[in-house]
């Protein structure tokens, strides 16, 4: 018997790393800048992804989105009275979404007909971060309801964000949420990640936050 | 919980690579997974004994060695290795810092094999 070490040096995730790489070429050459929305379950993606769409269409963008979830297609249909044209992902029992679904489900599309296209990750704060969608920027939710230590809990994913969005701003004071310590504690584990605090009830964050959708979009230069 | 599909992906790749070794026996597997990879080792062996069942890896042992975050610090000039992930501030001068430099990484490292003696490797000049 002969020991021998193989020095392999292999991306586990490479085949969704290059399809991801695939993708981001797309979206440039399509010039639609890719939104990967990630949080908790519960959240308020949805209805925070809902009002984007609603809000952008009024202002006359041109939007889409895709929407992760392992059953149901309650939140497609939810999305989709929008307007906007709206596909439901199920990944049946699988955490995340990942490079390859996202591919699938943009067949037919038109992508350079889009401004801006949104994908609706699976609610989980740990696998998703694994997985590269192509995505031009990664938003991060966090509700008033989860507690303000949730970037320390989740710091994978939360440092991988470029945005955090904090929903439900309209319960922070039922919840005697922390304001403050929510935002030391986003800085400490992605300084400096601009930091939007929402309310789809009340309408709180929209322009600064629709403003910031803009510049990146305009940034990329088209 | 994505550990067994990342399991999957190690048993397909190390299948792959060992294919070339006729008659070899993969005893070690080798993985570098930074501490932000977002992956649990014990997870990881739970799900390998499982995944590796009737493959060329099965009876292998899963080595995991967890790779620090280093970061790149602007005021000091040079990567620094965090303590843990609860801060992304320079250990030595107390700046954040905003340059991920390691700490992502899920890979395989390397395989050991054992080969039976006076068996030509295949398709490989040694």
């Amino acid at each position: 018997m002969t020991t021998r070490i193989v020095e392999l040096r292999r991306g586990i995730l490479k085949k969704n790393d290059e399809l991801a790489a695939g993708l981001r070429d797309r979206y440039a050459t399509a010039g639609v800048l890719v939104l990967n929305l990630v949080s908790s379950p519960g959240t308020g993606k949805t209805a925070f992804l809902e009002w984007t769409l609603i809000e952008l269409r009024k202002r006359g963008a041109r939007v889409a989105a895709l929407v992760g979830d392992l059953e149901t297609d309650n939140d497609a249909r939810r999305l989709a009275a929008s307007g906007a044209p709206v596909r439901q992902i199920n990944t049946h029992g699988i955490c995340h979404l990942d490079a390859e679904m996202i591919s699938k489900h943009l067949d037919g599309w038109e992508l350079g007909s889009l401004d801006y296209l949104f994908i609706e990750n699976v609610g989980n704060l740990v696998c998703p971060s694994s997985y590269d969608l192509g995505e031009g920027i990664r938003v991060v939710l966090l509700s008033v309801t989860e507690g303000e230590d949730k970037p320390l809990k989740y710091p994978a994913m939360f440092n991988s964000a470029d945005a955090a969005v904090i929903t439900k701003m309209d319960l922070a004071a039922p919840c005697a949420f922390d304001r403050w310590e929510a935002l030391k504690n986003i800085n400490e584990i992605r300084p400096g990640m601009r930091i939007f605090e929402t309310s789809a009830k009340t309408g709180a964050g929209i322009e600064e936050w629709l403003g910031y959708l803009e510049e990146k979009r305009v940034g990329r230069g088209h | 919980m994505h550990e067994l599909s990342i399991v999957s992906s190690i048993v397909d790749t190390v299948t792959e690579s060992a294919a070339v070794y006729p008659g070899a026996r993969v005893v070690e597997v080798r993985l570098r997974v930074g501490a932000l990879a977002s992956v649990v080792e014990d997870s990881l062996q739970f799900c390998y004994g499982i995944a590796t069942e009737g493959t060329a890896l099965e009876g292998s042992r899963l080595v995991v060695k967890v790779l620090p975050v280093v970061m790149h610090c602007v005021p000091c000039g040079e990567d620094v290795a965090l303590e843990g992930v609860q801060s992304f501030r320079c250990p030595k001068c107390g700046e954040p810092c905003f340059d991920l430099r390691q700490g992502r990484e899920l890979e395989i490292e390397a395989i050991e094999i054992e080969e039976a003696d006076g068996v030509e490797k295949a398709g490989v000049t040694a």
